[in-house]
């Protein structure tokens, strides 16, 4: 009746036998053996959002907020005000002199975008009637004001007042927003990427000018990130992913995923008949500046900028889609899915590096600044000696639900946050067991004795 | 009767008791509790009762019949068996101490209620083989004789030691009773006393009219005898409008008043809310009243008042719409024609109540023998002590926990919210020698229930020794404050003759000369014997005389016969004639008192000590006479650490506490798993609701698991790692199709689960939905539901997910699914062969081996260098060592076993860092894991 799967570490695992991948229960390498659940939404919960060390704030459809203190588990408020789902949330940091404080934005579909103290929980500011909801938040810290994007792009100063707006003729309006150098913008808008350029005149007002449009994805852009001064990485629903010069918006890399299964496997066929699209749709882009991790449809894909190659892939590493992804550091990486769990994995090198050389099944396309848009892309297999591979290392169940995004407090622990309106807090046991241990001790001091 | 030998009351020790060198000067260690040599059987003496168990009788003094039983607690009539309740409530209600004085002091004009204390004493029957503790009490009624109402609650035991040892206790709740019952009376009498009153003002009115009609009719100088008879009339019935109010005024001024009773602790809000019902009484009523009175004051005769008193009526009705005042006749029924009140009746329906419901819970506390309650208490004082712990396996000590801490919790019927009960520190003048408080038991024998040394240490001053001084010869009742020196001085006087050999008293052994009666004494046994009978003869005589108590009765009839030529106003008596009345009463109550007083003394006179301690046992053989001194039940170490070894089980101690008290017990038992240690009636009462239907885990409950828990051991031989499983905190889920099955499994176990809490929130008995992560968070031990139809599936799903966190027990196919064991520790209380074969004991042993389990995780957890680093320099990896060292090495255990004392030690810090469990609301609890694969064990 049950199937215990008692998954060993293969040690082959670039070539998967079974496609859902299981690590079994040793994890000896995993540290979170404690975990509190928070219980407070009522509806999934999308976004987290890091305060400061010891705190975070939670959102999602049932349209609250919550902030939590990680170290505790306590609520320590809730922020009502929004009255459907929240669209984007973000943090924005108030410097006067020597205290610096931190505020929420937080955009709702209800066509507002509030001011948030989390220390207090009220509503500080308030903007409500947009034209459109705002699907994504941007602060600049640098010019004191903050961007929302949704079917139009405004400037907003940190007293809410609308500096400039535009408007935009696409219907999908902006999906997401960074920063580049030269108060430039740029903005993801379906399949193009916009650059914007903010400019002050004498008078202190800001004007916003489209400047370039970049159309060389194919399919609509799911990711757009920085990765380091002077390189921008976005990445597409066909599994297109482009790192672009920051400064001159050229094309540094042009990768192209495709996880094309040519192996007459069973299982590999009956998981072909899964839409093709979001296998190789480019979900979430992370990096640390040395790697670019992408969660590409329910596989993981880890790219070097140094080299500008592969470094290592894993293409089922979830049961579904993957949702969210970290570096912890160089050599670690973290992946959320819509399986409901969290896996946390290793780039470990291969022990015989050559019984992988065949085993991707990916292209990659290697763009010159000329041959940009013109030419047949020449398909090679690349054959990269020292591809390492993504280890399993140990995996987080709890959730019912897809796991929509987690935080990381570090050794303080992992908040994730989920579908099933539940918020768990992953942490180490040890580490709690020896702060109970100190609170104990203090405790007795106290009381003088038991 | 007040010099029956079979009645003892009590005195304290006195100065004198202490010069004496006396055996409690021994150093503790020396001392012995004494064995009662002669009385070797402890069952023999009460093999003669007539009732089966202990229980609580109420009786009556009646005006009209006398002493009689009004009702038994439980309402059993198999508990009181052929115990004939008649006789023993004669007896009862023949050693009623309380000054029940009646009438008014020469001074006063009207007629006064006399507040009388309570009076407790201990009265045993040798002949029925019943002792009983009584408390007397007296309630007040408008319409009996002096306007009160004698009572008594008797505690009746065959047991005269469990009454004698539990005096302090007893008296405490019974007090708490008779001040309910008593507040309720007052409420109702002041009720009764307002609508009389309004009655009275109601006849008032047409009286008044009627005579103003009257003289209208006749001519102004000459009466007819019909006017002067409505003036009499008329007359009698403003002197006991005057009479009530100023009953009303003495019932209200009762909180007033001092009370000496150190028990008598009534609920504040209580006594604050009877006072301003009696105030509003009062103001209510002669507001409208004394403009009237004046009226009446200014001109008796004076006429034309017929608006006025309208309107009064008008006011009358309007204040109490619910009450219509009637008209009193002239000539009421006799009193011993009418019916006599309940005592329901004359108490306030939610008081009575309230008194019951304290008094089924005092018999159900004090169900079992003394040695069962004794371990009972001992083992209750020692888990408080340990409060760090105790959660864990202990079940939970109950709400009874503070009122044995010197804390007299005023009971209140009303249920006023327990905050404002105040510390009452029992004052000195307490009638027993050791207070109640923990702290100043006596560090002398603490596993020795007898402990007959301990039970003089402390010396009572003051009040009682000036009572001592003032001798029995002051034995007049002036007052009714005298209440408690009478009490004290008739003690006195029976501690002397009643073999109270350790306190010897000075009114018997230094004022009063050996009694020439005394020559019997060496022929101890018939002595006492005699005097038994003798003095429950008298006894009879007495009750003969107090059944017919005509005689004061047909002298009042016959008062009141010649009163009623003069006038119609029979029932409301005049004051002259009360005066009349009470003339009559008093006289004779005191005279009988005295004729008996006299009596007792003739006919058993006190024995002097000198003569008695020769042969104290052959006394304490007769058990007819209690021949101790009442004293605290807690006989403990006053510094007990917590955790500390001696930390066994309750249980544990009630078995070995029992099993040296001789095999008969334990034979009698019945091996059903059931507790075989108390006798049948205790524990019975608890409703046997099974484990995990959300009631109350009693140690009773876990006992009968312990059968379940020996099957399982004994059928599994996975049982093992399946224990290991939820010692270690591993949730443990029982899959079954078959419920009973499943429950009953879970019913087992539930016993090994730690901190179960009050309510068994850990364990879910019987569970058909998928379970989701913070299930496992909350239920240690998870009945479930094994489903074949597609919705099984989930199910199944739920399981392999969370497979890592928890262990599967398949009830079905007899398989274990958990992470392997390795460790020795539960081989002793998991062996398959073990050679336990009742469930009772296999509580226990599983209860001594979970205490030592507590107190190692205690150790560990308080310990600070297996936690935390001595110095800075050290890392986590010594301190790491350290911890690792300790268990392996020193505790002898292995990994797995390690991990046991892990999670003992966390749920012990976590109860300890927040107390209230569950700490503040929004904190959730944590929940450990470990990552370990799982083995598939088989049968």
């Amino acid at each position: 009746m049950l199937r215990w799967i008692l998954g060993g570490r293969e040690a082959n695992s670039s070539v998967e036998k079974s496609p859902v991948l299981c690590i079994g229960e040793e994890q000896p390498k995993n540290w979170f053996t404690e975990l509190q659940v928070l219980r407070g939404h009522f509806d999934i919960v999308r976004f987290l959002v890091q305060i400061d060390d010891f705190r975070c704030a939670s959102a999602g459809d049932d349209g609250l907020i919550l902030v939590w203190n990680i170290e505790t588990g306590e609520r320590l408020q809730e922020l009502r005000g929004h009255s459907r789902q929240i669209t984007a949330i973000t943090t924005l940091n108030c410097n006067d002199g020597l205290m610096s404080h931190t505020f929420l934005i937080t955009a709702s579909s209800d066509r507002s975008v509030s001011l948030w103290d989390p220390d207090t929980g009220n509503r500080v500011q308030t903007v409500s009637d947009l034209q459109s909801s705002v699907k994504c938040l941007l602060v600049l810290e640098r010019l004191c004001v903050w961007l929302s994007g949704g079917e139009e792009l405004c400037v907003w100063n940190k007293d809410f007042q609308l500096q400039c707006h535009r408007q935009n003729h696409s219907d999908t309006g902006i999906s997401a927003l960074i920063e580049l150098p030269k108060n430039c913008i740029a903005a993801a808008m379906d399949k193009e990427i916009i650059i914007y350029r903010l400019t002050f005149s004498t008078d202190s007002s800001m004007s916003l000018s489209e400047v370039y449009c970049l159309t060389d994805h194919q399919d609509q852009i799911r990711a757009l990130i920085n990765v380091v001064d002077g390189v921008f990485a976005s990445g597409s629903h066909a599994g297109e992913l482009i790192l672009w010069d920051a400064v001159d918006w050229n094309i540094l890399a042009y990768e192209h995923i495709l996880w094309e299964e040519s192996q007459p496997c069973a299982q590999a066929e009956i998981r072909l008949k899964a839409p093709r699209h979001s296998e190789m749709s480019i979900q979430h882009l992370t990096t640390n500046g040395k790697l670019i991790l992408a969660a590409v449809g329910s596989g993981l894909y880890v790219y070097s900028l140094l080299t500008r190659t592969v470094v290592a892939y894993r293409k089922v590493a979830h049961d579904s889609n993957v949702l969210h992804t970290m570096l912890l550091s160089d050599s670690e990486l973290m992946s959320c899915s819509e399986d409901g769990s969290v896996r946390m994995w290793e780039i470990q090198d291969l022990p015989l590096p050559d019984e992988h050389a065949s085993a991707g099944f990916f292209g990659m396309w290697t763009f010159s600044r000329t041959n940009k848009q013109t030419g047949p892309p020449t398909k090679k297999v690349i054959e990269v000696p020292n591809i390492r591979t993504l280890e399993l290392t140990g995996d987080l169940i709890g959730h019912s639900g897809a796991v929509q995004m987690f935080l990381s407090f570090r050794e303080n622990g992992l908040v994730t946050c989920s579908a099933d309106h539940l918020l768990i807090l992953w942490k180490n046991g040890e580490r709690q067991s020896h702060l109970r241990s100190l609170a104990l001790f203090k405790k007795l001091e106290e009381n003088g004795g038991l | 009767m007040i010099g029956s030998p079979d009645v003892v009351a009590f005195t304290k020790e006195d100065e004198f008791g202490q010069t004496s060198p006396e055996p409690w000067s021994l150093p503790e260690e020396f001392s012995i509790p004494l064995n009662p040599l002669a009385d070797s059987n402890p069952w023999a003496k009460t093999s003669y009762a007539k009732f089966s168990k202990d229980f609580i009788l109420i009786s009556e003094f009646s005006e009209q019949v006398g002493p009689q039983p009004l009702l038994t607690i439980p309402d059993d009539p198999k508990v009181c068996g052929t115990f004939d309740l008649n006789y023993f409530s004669l007896r009862l209600m023949s050693v009623d101490y309380q000054a029940s004085f009646v009438g008014h002091p020469p001074g006063s004009g009207y007629p006064r209620l006399s507040f009388v204390e309570d009076s407790r004493v201990v009265l045993g029957d040798s002949k029925e083989g019943a002792f009983a503790y009584v408390h007397h009490l007296t309630l007040y009624d408008l319409e009996a004789r002096g306007f009160v109402r004698p009572f008594c609650m008797a505690y009746i035991s065959a047991d005269e030691r469990k009454i004698m040892l539990q005096f302090q206790e007893l008296s405490l709740r019974f007090s708490q009773a008779s001040e309910c019952l008593k507040a309720g009376n007052r409420r109702a009498f002041a009720k009764e006393l307002q609508r009389k009153l309004q009655d009275l003002e109601y006849t008032h009115s047409v009286l008044q009219r009627e005579e103003g009609l009257h003289r209208e009719a006749g001519p102004q100088s000459m009466y007819s005898t019909h006017a002067v008879e409505k003036a009499n009339e008329l007359a009698n019935v403003v002197k006991s409008i005057f009479e009530h109010r100023d009953l009303l005024r003495q019932i209200s001024s009762y909180h007033g008043r001092p009370r000496r009773d150190p028990h008598a602790v009534t609920c504040q809000r209580c006594v604050t809310e009877a006072l301003n019902e009696c105030e509003q009484l009062l103001d209510n009523k002669p507001s409208s009243h004394t403009d009237k009175d004046r009226k009446q004051v200014d001109g008796e005769v004076h006429t034309g008042d017929e608006e006025q008193v309208e309107e009064d009526e008008g006011d009358g009705i309007k204040r109490k719409p619910s009450y219509i005042p009637q008209l009193i006749k002239a000539k009421s029924a006799k009193c011993f024609d009418k019916r006599l009140k309940t005592l329901q009746e004359l108490c306030d329906e939610t008081f009575y109540e309230a008194t019951m419901e304290l008094l089924k819970e005092t018999e159900r506390s004090f169900r079992g023998d003394l040695c069962y309650l004794h371990t009972r208490r001992l083992d209750k004082a020692l888990r408080r002590r340990q409060r760090v712990t105790n959660f864990l396996f202990e079940e939970d000590l109950g709400d009874d926990a503070d009122d044995e801490k010197g804390v007299l919790r005023p009971f209140c019927a009303v249920n006023h919210a327990a905050e404002d009960y105040r510390l009452v520190n029992p004052p000195p003048i307490v009638l027993e020698p050791l207070p109640l408080e923990l702290d100043c038991l006596d560090p002398a024998d603490p596993l020795d229930p007898a402990s007959e040394t301990s039970h003089t240490r402390e010396s009572e001053l003051g009040f009682e020794e000036s009572l001592m001084d003032s001798s029995a010869s002051e034995q007049t009742l002036e007052t009714q404050e005298s209440s408690e020196e009478t009490k004290g001085s008739f003690s006195s006087d029976k501690s002397g003759k009643c073999l109270l050999e350790k306190q010897p008293s000075v009114a018997s052994v230094r004022s009063e000369p050996p009694d020439p009666d005394s020559d019997l004494t060496p022929d101890a046994d018939h002595n006492t014997d005699l005097e038994r009978e003798s003095s429950s003869e008298d006894m009879e005589t007495t009750a003969g005389e107090d059944e017919g108590d005509q005689t004061p009765v047909s002298l009042l009839e016959v008062v009141s016969e010649l009163d009623v030529g003069k006038d119609d106003d029979g029932e409301k008596v005049s004051s002259k004639e009360y005066e009349r009345e009470s003339d009559l009463l008093v006289p004779i109550d005191t005279s009988c008192c005295m004729a008996q007083e006299g009596f007792l003394y003739e006919a058993s006179p006190p024995e002097p000590n000198s003569h008695l301690r020769p042969n104290s046992c052959s006394q304490t053989s007769q058990a007819s006479v209690v021949n101790q001194e009442p004293h605290s039940l807690l006989p403990l170490q006053d510094d007990y650490f917590v955790g500390s070894v001696c930390s066994e089980s309750p249980a544990a101690r009630q078995e070995l506490s029992t099993g040296h008290l001789g095999d008969t017990v334990s034979r009698a038992s019945l091996d059903d798993g059931s507790d075989c240690t108390m006798s049948a009636s205790t524990g019975s009462d608890r409703a046997a609701s099974p484990l995990g239907y959300g009631g109350v885990v009693t140690l009773h409950h876990r006992k009968k698991a312990g059968q379940g828990a020996l099957r399982f051991v004994r059928q599994y031989p996975f049982a093992i790692p399946a224990l290991w499983c939820i010692l270690s905190g591993r949730t443990l889920v029982v899959l079954g199709a078959d419920e009973g099955r499943v429950r009953r499994l879970v019913a087992a176990l539930a016993l090994f689960v730690p901190c179960p809490g009050k309510y068994g929130k850990r364990v879910q008995a019987w569970l058909s939905f998928p379970f989701a992560l913070t299930d496992l968070q909350q239920w240690k031990l998870i009945g479930l539901q094994r489903v074949a139809s597609p919705a099984g599936s989930s199910m199944l799903y739920s399981l392999s997910r969370y497979s890592r966190y928890i262990s599967i027990l398949d009830a079905d196919q007899k398989t274990l699914r958990c992470p392997p064991y390795r460790g020795q520790l539960l081989a002793n209380i998991a062996d398959h062969r073990t050679y336990i074969r009742r469930g009772s004991t296999y509580f226990l042993h599983l209860q001594s081996t979970f205490c030592r389990l507590a107190a190692k995780a205690f150790l560990f957890t308080f310990t600070h260098h297996f936690h935390l680093p001595l110095s800075s320099a050290e890392g986590p990896e010594v301190v790491e060592g350290r911890r690792r060292c300790f268990l392996q090495e020193q505790l002898g255990l292995s990994e797995e076993d390690s991990q046991i004392l892990l999670y003992l030690s966390q749920l012990i810090t976590q109860q300890y860092l927040q107390p209230s469990t569950g700490g503040s609301a929004a904190a959730a609890p944590c929940f450990s894991f470990n990552y370990t694969t799982s083995v598939l064990y088989k049968i």
